[in-house]
């Protein structure tokens, strides 16, 4: 029971792995090159997940020196995490743009036919 | 005043450099920017490194905000030394760009390069500086982000597929950087790395921390080409600009290296990772593994610049494989092999740039009777071949050597045995471009051939020659990496 509670006790943890592990699937199982920037996309966003959970305190309040509270969130990881947001979209953009290109010069987005056609040329 | 902000000018420098080449639009006014900047960062981190060399390691707190609140920029010994090999290689390589850069890329693309170029700089440049743990990662991924779009500006359409495989992997190794960053902030509450280590000691649940190290070994892993996570690597070399090839392999690795260096045997300390986890023996398997496969991948490849990148993976495993011994002499060793195959690799791809523009393409089969043609392009290319393969005489011998002596300080004569018949490997692969150049007859375009114009000659040479200056004189690679190895075994702070 006790083990039993421990785990749900950690439910936030086990969906960011959940996502994390979906994610990662989708870039490793998906030929679409598309396909696989969102997976990548869903891996990095799970891990906001885990620097944003622990930050919380149930109760806490936004970090304002003042008698009347006590208990405070730690600000940190929303600011470390909106970095990190900063570079996962600068990532996706580019990733994104590659695609584009890619469909320009191959013709396909789709791995195996552009590993075909390069074969052939 | 200037003497007290260097740390900061080291890395906005060149950021702000990168924002002038964008705005430029012009390409020979973008490389003159970028050439300035080039030239004046070195002399930022020579004046650094005599600084720690006088009086200790320099703490800088950026904005003000004294650490561990605030983002400390922290140079001791090690950060200098990357910090000048970085920026002297750069500096050296500049001049090289313009006519390369000019056959290479198209008009209206070449500020942009330069300025991607710079933004690359600024990143590694960042990460070789930062003292705060995050701040590190944004930095690797300031350069990857850049890395991926020079790549992308390569001539073949293959190097679209090759940067876009290479921003997967990359943001995947950034990813789990960042996951293990995450624990450890939340293990220890601090991202700055000096705090972090002084706190670690007193986390009671020691299983988060081996998550993290497992994160953190994996992610840098992945951005340095660690066999067997290597596959970005020959693909993103082949097709890059030739120029970007050669800044990247002599560089990108390094930069990365330096971070795992960093966390390893500064903030973990060497008790933590190579006293209660197995890093070690799975660093020297892998490493030996990388040695003889890449090398032997290395010996059938047509492309020049691919075979050469393959080669690149091989060399990191003599760099892992002195992580992985973990005694001063091994570590002296890897030290030593981060400058040492900067140097090398380096005046390599600078010599199979002046073959790429001459004859356009660098297979096998253009080298036909270069020797002839391209004499002091073929002889540059030669001396550092023997520098891969570690002659006694050149750079490549000294950082072998140290690995020889460490491994048998552990008592380990067969590793000494792999070493050396990983060193016959390279022989080959060398040999046969050697060969080709020298015993064939010139056919079609290379009857043609000259050697390259002085502004890429000299570029080439004055890396061929550091070849030989650094196999010879080890005082400032060997000694001061020595040095290092020892203060971070004795965890100096």
């Amino acid at each position: 029971m006790a083990a039993f509670q421990e785990l749900v006790q950690h439910y936030n943890s086990w969906i960011a792995i959940f996502l994390m592990v979906s994610g990662l699937y989708i870039v490793v199982a998906r030929g679409n090159m598309v396909k696989k920037l969102v997976g990548l996309g869903l891996f990095q966003t799970s891990v906001y997940l885990i620097y944003l959970s622990p930050g919380k305190i149930i109760g806490g309040t936004p970090p304002i020196l003042s008698d009347q509270y006590t208990v405070y969130s730690n600000p940190l990881p929303h600011v470390l995490i909106l970095t990190a947001i900063v570079v996962g979209v600068a990532t996706l953009a580019l990733g994104l743009a590659l695609v584009v290109r890619i469909n320009e010069a191959f013709g396909s987005i789709e791995e195996d036919e552009i590993f075909e056609k390069d074969v052939e040329a | 005043m200037i003497s007290g902000n260097l740390p900061a000018l080291q890395v906005v420098l060149p950021l702000f450099g990168a924002i002038l080449c964008a705005l430029a639009r012009r390409g020979w006014l973008a490389w003159f920017i970028a050439l300035v900047v080039s030239w004046i960062v070195p002399v930022i981190a020579v004046g650094m490194i005599l600084q720690v060399l006088d009086s200790g390691p320099i703490s800088y707190a950026m904005g003000g905000w004294t650490p561990p609140i605030g983002i400390e920029y922290r140079v001791d010994l090690l950060n200098a030394f990357v910090l000048l090999l970085i920026s002297a290689v750069g500096a050296v390589m500049l001049p090289y760009a313009n006519l390369s850069v000019q056959s290479e890329i198209d008009e209206d693309k070449q500020a942009w390069f330069y300025a991607l170029y710079l933004l690359c700089l600024t990143g590694m440049l960042g990460i070789a500086i930062t003292g705060d743990a995050f701040n590190a990662f944004v930095f690797l991924e300031v350069s990857s982000l850049s890395t991926y779009a020079m790549i992308a500006l390569g001539k073949d359409r293959r190097a679209l597929l090759a940067a876009y495989q290479y921003l997967i992997m990359g943001t995947i190794g950034a990813t789990f950087y960042v996951i293990a960053i995450g624990i450890l902030y939340s293990m220890t509450g601090t991202l700055n790395m000096v705090d972090m280590s002084n706190r670690l000691g007193d986390v009671a649940t020691v299983r988060p921390l081996f998550a993290a190290l497992a994160f953190l070994t994996v992610g840098i892993s992945l951005k340095f080409a660690l066999f067997p996570l290597h596959s970005w690597l020959p693909n993103a070399y082949a097709y890059a600009p030739t120029f970007a090839t050669a800044f990247l392999a002599a560089t990108a690795t390094k930069a990365a290296v330096y971070l795992m260096l960093r966390f390893f045997f500064a903030v973990y300390g060497v008790a933590i990772v190579f006293g209660i986890h197995p890093v070690s023996e799975i660093l020297i398997v892998l490493s030996i593994l990388a040695m003889f496969a890449a090398s032997i991948v290395a010996v059938f490849q047509d492309n020049i610049k691919r075979m050469l990148a393959y080669s690149s993976v091989a060399q990191i495993g003599y760099i892992t494989l002195g992580f992985g011994l973990a005694n001063a002499q091994g570590l002296t060793g890897a030290i030593v092999h981060l400058a040492n195959h900067a140097v090398t690799k380096g005046a390599l791809f600078l010599a199979v740039g002046g073959i790429v523009y001459r004859m356009g393409a660098a297979r096998l089969e253009d080298f036909k009777g270069i020797g002839r043609q391209m004499p002091l392009t073929m002889a540059g290319f030669t001396i550092a071949g023997l520098s891969i393969i570690g002659v006694p005489g050149t750079a490549g011998f000294v950082s072998k050597w140290y690995l020889a002596i460490a491994a048998l300080e552990q008592g380990w004569g067969w590793l000494v045995i792999l070493l050396v018949l990983s060193s016959l490997i390279s022989v080959i692969y060398i040999g046969r471009v050697v060969e080709m150049a020298y015993f064939r007859e010139p056919e079609g375009k290379a009857l043609e051939a000259r050697d390259m114009p002085l502004s890429m000659m000299i570029p080439a040479w004055v890396m061929i020659l550091g070849t030989i200056y650094f196999g010879v004189e080890t005082s400032w690679t060997a000694g001061i990496a020595a040095q290092i190895a020892n203060d971070l075994l004795a965890g100096v702070q």
